[in-house]
């Protein structure tokens, strides 16, 4: 039986990447944390996982603007083999695999150019910069799934309440060709919205005045997402800060939302990598009994 | 100026939001009544390095331009006929300067090159262009009071046609000289040396120094190491550090005469430490020991103590304070103080504990003074603002959640702010087969440095904390802490030490090496030292500043010469910098070298157990206190909303949210919760790990307005504070034999005047030391009775601020903090209300105590009747209550404190955004008790109306009934059938969101 191979990169002032293998662990697939620096030794391949994570954190402690520095790094710096980071990782996209970001995750896929890459050039397209309020903020928001994105990874959700934790979270976009490509190709996956669902610009709701009230981006591709909320911060109902009265009103099990992204993913992952690899195209999913967190 | 100095500039696109420079403008207008116009904020970089021009186009362009925000100006400036003035704020030569070093490493990456130069070069600033041409003392004023402060920052202003650049420089005199002190001197030239050279020291210690010297065992022992028979330099500021009262706790460990001026009674108190608080630890464990209990496994031997979860796993913590730093850089002293502290579970035992969570607890004067300052004293407001900043960095770049905290305010932390910092750590139980909490040390060992550089930073950090602040207080004193290096050095040390390549650690902290090397040579009874093997930041330092430097984030680990190779592999893919520095031995001596010279030789016996034990003398009377006569109160409405926003009561949200308090996804009960995330809660609650419901829970007690009153009842009341928080969110109190395994770990931190008496200069010493003996007698009688040890702790003695002939004290204060385990964290309890149609109960007993509480203060009050735990009473609601929420009784728990009923009540309705109507009994106390008397052991409490019949079975008399949860969002209070508050939960709400008014 495959399963699937998560890689999560930690180290430089990532600091998310316990919960974010808690998170591939409980929704069925294996998950290994690399420290960047055994990237740069070259005593870890990307190649050897499905999907590669770039987990919230402090890269380089937001110097220079969060998750710029690492993206540099991931740029221009050389590996043992004479090639760069970046150009494994378009390798590996070339091989149908999967990127996910998150928090400053994103912001290092962004700065990369990964995302929303309209032009196909990796070049920065958009960024994510200090939030209106000016402060880093930590607080739940309501997200809203666009039901047209590519992404296999939002399938069957759409609306999912999550914690955001950043300071520079607000997504400015370059130009107005890049904003109506964004739009009409759909890669503005997920929107901060209200109690209805709507989209929307009203803080705190939306919490860092977002361009398209925008909280998270998929290449055209739909291989890779990025998103400011943390979803492994909620793989537990108790996570949410009123669980309290969700659990009494409404029993079930232990699972949170978040998990439920995870678990989406994995099985769409494990859908396509049975496809791709077993050559059995449109073959039922089959989705282990993942271990339950309860 | 460096001739090879690049500049690239950075500036926000029109169009883009410039959120610094707008907050920037704003401020200078709401706090300095400057009117700057419009301010746009820049970044500069500063290259002091051989590059060529392309290069330094590509690093602006291609790595430090952000495409969508930025236009670049590469050594020219920006010019525009709006803006006029400028100022620039740059780092003093020697701070910190994280971006700066980022900068670097990326500079290294565009280029592929290796960063060797042993130093900074790159140097990173804040440009502000103001639209105004104000003033230079306006501009002056703005830099210094605003944008920087003159201890960190060098700041360049005035117009911008007069702008220049400016990169720092650091240039010591280059003499790594070790000097010979005179030490044979009368006893007031001893005195004066020690001032002189910072030591701290009091005369009997000074006598003892000198006596060693003189001993002829020593002189021949000095003669043979090849040693003059008087102290070097490096010795002197070795032992200033290792018997600093930071480091020994001499007042502590003092003999304390001790008379009750009421009855008369006299005694003697060998020790409050080993008296009160190691005996109060000793007995517990005794307890738990008979009883076969064996959670209490380490207890103030290490950086902090440890407590077993389970066969797998340790808990590991420390709380302690950072009050003078904070005091002259509020963001650089609660930085340093959060990294800090989290280097104490790091290196507890072998070490790698996986830091878990941190807290803080923070006490300053009214943000809203407008009196006049004086000179040296920072406005409260400033303290405030940079301090949340400071612990906001500190938590959040190194990925530790801060679970939760508190803010107390009063006028007397006008002069220190008091800033406890604490972080809690997982530590496997065993490392190798070998339990993890022990440090074990072999002569032959290697002293490894692991780390920061070592600049001249922080030195006399442990000496000046002891020492009260003043406007003349030391600028090295001041640094700031680099998350960023700590996060690398943290997640190093966990990989490290579970591969067994680490045989101890220690952190490096107050007496940087000098104390960690000394206190580790303790073990295996000697060490040698090679100082010139420290990398340093900059060249010139002495060979005794290399030794005694608080340069952050450096550990000093105990390394087997065979692991030694492996370490530095690991390191080198950490990015974290290693020197092998030394070697322990059992030679008794301290062998401190540099460049083939011996700098210090000191027995480590005289190190450690040399300093005179102090004699102090205390005398305590109980002040002569009234309860005052109120006016009638005729809109109790009005008193509530008062009460919501005054300062020590109103929401801290503006705080919390932006510390990330749930970073690694463990958090159960957050410090906002309910519907609309507004809902103060009790303890903090947090899940081990994802693979079990086991947590723990974090709570902090402190209450220094009652010890105006009564120090004793403060202290007991704190800590029944800390414990019932715990009991509130479902935490069961330990019960030696009864089958109770789940631990309970707790650290005291004592924050006091200086307590020793001095006709002249501390009058009232002995009455100040008399209230220390009585919060430590507090802490005796409750920690024994409820069987809850102290496994750690820290004692801060002298609290005091002197400018311009005004003394400012911190009024006696503890903090006790406490950590318990919880079996199952589904069924903890949290404080907001949550069904309309459920009962509400008061358990516990009110009584007539609103001595201190925030109701008098409303009246300027201080009363008499000071709250005061009934011990047994405690216990027996604790059990009970414990009881029913395991049978699932209970909706919600909020414990009452501040404010009393009234704002626990408007605490839980505004909450769960739900109202509620109650009565209170007729039962003889006054409504003003009733509703706002601070009484202990009390919580307010609701219960599905399904649940009540079994409730009441269970708390029976200990539970009184006072009405019901009601979906009309309105709080209704009602007494001797009259309606005495009936207001809109949003009125409440708007009061207590608005009370901290946007200082944070």
């Amino acid at each position: 039986m495959s399963q699937v191979h998560a890689l999560i990169l930690s180290g430089l002032g990532i600091n998310c990447e316990e919960e974010m293998a808690a998170a591939y662990r409980l929704g069925g697939a294996e998950a290994e944390i690399r420290h960047l620096g055994e990237i740069f030794r070259g005593t870890c391949s990307l190649h050897e996982f499905d999907v590669v994570n770039f987990p919230g954190g402090f890269s380089f402690g937001d110097d220079l603007g969060a998750g710029k520095a690492l993206a540099n790094r991931l740029k221009y710096k050389k590996l043992p083999s004479g090639k760069r980071f970046i150009n494994e990782l378009e390798r590996f996209l070339g091989e149908g695999k999967f990127i996910f970001g998150v928090c400053n995750g994103f912001q290092v896929l962004v700065k990369m150019g990964l995302v929303p890459n309209l032009r196909g050039a990796m070049e920065q397209e958009v960024t994510l910069t200090h939030n209106d309020s000016g402060r880093f903020e930590d607080r739940w928001c309501s997200c809203a799934v666009n039901a047209a994105t590519r992404t296999p990874f939002l399938r069957g959700i759409d609306r999912i309440d999550l914690p955001v934790r950043h300071g520079e979270g607000k997504l400015v976009i370059r130009d107005e060709e890049i904003r109506r490509g964004i739009i009409e190709e759909s890669l503005n996956c997920l929107s901060y919205c209200d109690a209805q669902g709507a989209p929307t610009a009203e803080y705190p709701l939306n919490p860092n005045g977002s361009a398209l009230n925008c909280a998270g981006l998929t290449d055209r591709s739909g291989q890779i997402l990025g998103m400011m909320p943390h979803p492994e911060a909620f793989l537990s109902r108790y996570n949410h800060p009123n669980w309290a009265r969700l659990v009494s009103e409404h029993p079930g099990n232990g699972d949170g939302d978040g998990l439920g992204l995870f678990k989406a993913m994995v099985g769409s992952l494990l859908a396509k990598k049975e496809g791709i690899f077993q050559d059995r195209p449109g073959s039922a999913l089959h989705l282990r009994n993942p271990p339950c967190n309860d | 100026m460096n001739e090879t100095a690049h500049h690239i500039l950075l500036l926000l696109k029109d169009g883009i939001f410039d959120v610094e420079g707008h907050r920037a403008a704003e401020e200078a207008g709401r706090y300095l009544g400057l009117h700057t116009g419009k301010v746009k904020k820049g970044k500069l970089f500063s290259i002091v390095h051989e590059i060529k021009e392309r290069e330094i186009h590509e690093f602006a362009h291609f790595a430090l331009k952000d495409v969508v925000l930025h236009d670049v100006y590469i050594n020219t400036l920006y010019q525009n006929s709006t803006f006029q003035s400028f100022i620039l704020v740059s780092k003093l030569p020697g701070v910190t300067d994280d971006e700066g070093v980022s900068a670097q490493k990326t500079l290294c990456d565009l280029l592929d090159m290796r960063d060797d130069a042993g130093r900074q070069f790159i140097f990173s600033h804040d440009l502000y262009y103001l639209e105004h041409a104000l003033p230079e003392e306006s501009l002056r004023l703005l830099a210094e009071e605003l944008l920087g402060n003159p201890l960190v920052n060098h700041f360049q202003f005035g117009l911008l046609e007069d702008f220049s650049w400016y990169v720092p420089t650091v240039s010591l005199a280059s003499e790594a000289h070790t000097a010979i002190v005179e030490i044979d001197l009368p006893d007031e030239e001893l005195v004066a040396l020690s001032k002189r050279m910072l030591l701290s020291l009091n005369l009997a210690e000074m006598k003892a120094i000198r006596a060693y010297y003189e001993n002829p065992a020593v002189r021949a022992q000095r003669a043979q190491a090849g040693l003059s028979p008087l102290p070097t330099d490096c010795e002197l500021e070795v032992l200033g550090q290792t018997w600093s009262e930071h480091c020994k706790h001499k007042e502590f460990n003092a003999t304390i005469t001790y008379t009750d001026l009421d009855t008369g009674e006299v005694k003697t108190i060998d020790s409050l430490f080993n008296t009160f608080i190691a005996g109060a630890t000793g007995r517990v464990k005794q307890k738990l020991e008979a009883a076969g209990e064996d959670w209490l496994l380490k207890v103030f031997s290490d950086n902090a103590g440890v407590v077993r979860i389970d066969e797998k796993s340790v808990f590991i913590w420390k709380v302690e304070t950072h009050n003078s730093p904070s005091a002259l850089d509020p963001y650089g002293g609660a930085l340093t103080g959060i990294v800090g502290v989290n280097r104490d579970p790091l290196g507890t035992g072998v070490g790698g504990g996986r830091l878990l969570f941190n807290t803080n607890v923070l006490c300053f004067g009214d943000p809203f003074f407008s009196g006049r300052l004086v000179k040296g004293q920072l406005h409260p407001r400033r303290i405030l603002a940079g301090v949340v900043q400071g612990i906001q960095d500190g938590g959040n770049k190194s990925g530790i959640p801060t679970v939760n905290g508190s803010v107390v305010f009063d006028h007397r932390f006008m002069g220190k702010p008091l800033v406890f910092c604490g972080t809690g750590a997982v530590m496997p139980a065993s490392y190798q087969g070998r339990n993890s909490w022990e440090k074990r040390i072999d002569p032959g060992d290697r002293i490894v440095m692991a780390g920061g550089r070592v600049g001249r930073d922080g030195i006399h950090g442990a000496t000046f904390s002891s020492l009260e602040i003043d406007e003349h207080s030391p600028r090295s004193a001041v640094q700031i802490g680099s998350p960023i290096t700590q996060k690398n050095l943290s997640d190093f040390m966990q990989h490290a030490c579970v591969q067994g390549l680490v045989k101890s650690s220690t952190d490096n902290g107050a007496g940087g090496l000098s104390s960690s090397v000394g206190e580790l040579a303790g073990i295996p009874g000697g060490a040698v030292v090679h100082l010139d093997k420290v990398p340093l930041k900059y060249p010139g330092l002495k060979p005794w500043e290399i030794f005694v430097s608080e340069s952050q984030e450096r550990m000093t680990l105990v390394v087997e010469p065979m692991a030694l190779g492996p370490l530095f592999e690991l390191a080198a893919q950490f990015e974290v910098e290693l020197s092998d520095i030394g070697w322990f031995t059992s030679l008794g001596v301290l062998d401190v070298q540099y460049e083939g010279a011996r700098v210090a030789y000191l027995g480590l016996d005289f190190l450690h157990d040399g300093v005179p034990k102090k004699e102090l003398v205390a005398e305590w009377k109980r002040p002569s206190l009234a309860e005052p006569v109120l006016p009638h109160i005729d809109n109790y409405n009005q008193i509530l909303t008062r009460l919501l926003g005054s300062l020590n009561i109103c929401s801290r949200e503006p705080i919390i949210r932006r510390y990330d308090h749930e970073v690694k996804g463990r958090s159960v009960v957050k410090p906002l919760m309910g519907p609309s995330g507004k809902g103060p809660q009790d303890a903090a609650v947090l899940r081990l790990s994802f693979d079990s419901y086991e947590g723990i829970a974090v709570s902090n007690g402190i209450l220094p307005r009652y010890g105006d009153i009564d120090a004793y009842a403060m202290s007991a009341g704190a800590f029944d504070e800390a414990m019932r928080q715990i009991i509130a969110v479902g935490g069961r109190l330990p019960d030696p034999g009864k089958g109770s395994p789940d631990f309970w770990s707790v650290n005291d931190n004592f924050c006091v005047p200086d307590s020793v008496y001095e006709k002249k200069t501390n009058p009232d010493g002995k009455l100040k030391l008399a209230k220390l003996v009585r919060m430590c007698q507090a802490l005796y009688d409750m920690s024994t009775f409820f069987n809850i040890p102290m496994t750690s702790g820290k004692d801060s003695m002298k609290n005091d601020f002197q400018g311009e002939g005004v003394k400012i004290s911190v009024p006696p204060t503890i903090l006790y903090s406490m950590v318990a385990k919880i079996p199952d964290v589904r069924r903890v309890t949290t404080a907001e209300l949550k069904h309309a149609g459920d009962l509400i109960y008061l358990v516990g007993t009110t009584y007539d105590e609103l001595g201190g509480s925030e109701f008098y203060r409303l009246f300027e009050e201080t009363g008499a009747n000071v709250p005061v735990v009934r011990k047994e009473n405690a216990r027996r609601i604790y059990d009970k209550l414990n009881e029913a929420q395991n049978a699932g009784l209970v909706a919600s728990c909020h414990d009452l404190s501040d404010g009393g009923l009234a704002v626990g009540l408007a605490e839980a309705a505004m909450g769960g955004d739900l109202g509620c109507d109650v009565t209170l009994p007729d039962n003889g106390l006054g409504f003003n008790a009733l509703l706002f008397s601070e009484s202990h052991s009390r919580f307010i409490v609701s219960v599905r109306a399904a649940d009540d019949a079994a409730f009441q079975a269970i708390l029976g008399e200990d539970c009184s009934r006072l009405g019901d949860v009601s979906s009309a969002r309105r709080m209704v209070v009602r007494h001797t059938d009259q309606v005495m508050v009936d207001i809109e939960l949003t009125e409440l709400m708007d009061a207590w969101s608005s009370g901290l008014g946007g200082v944070v």
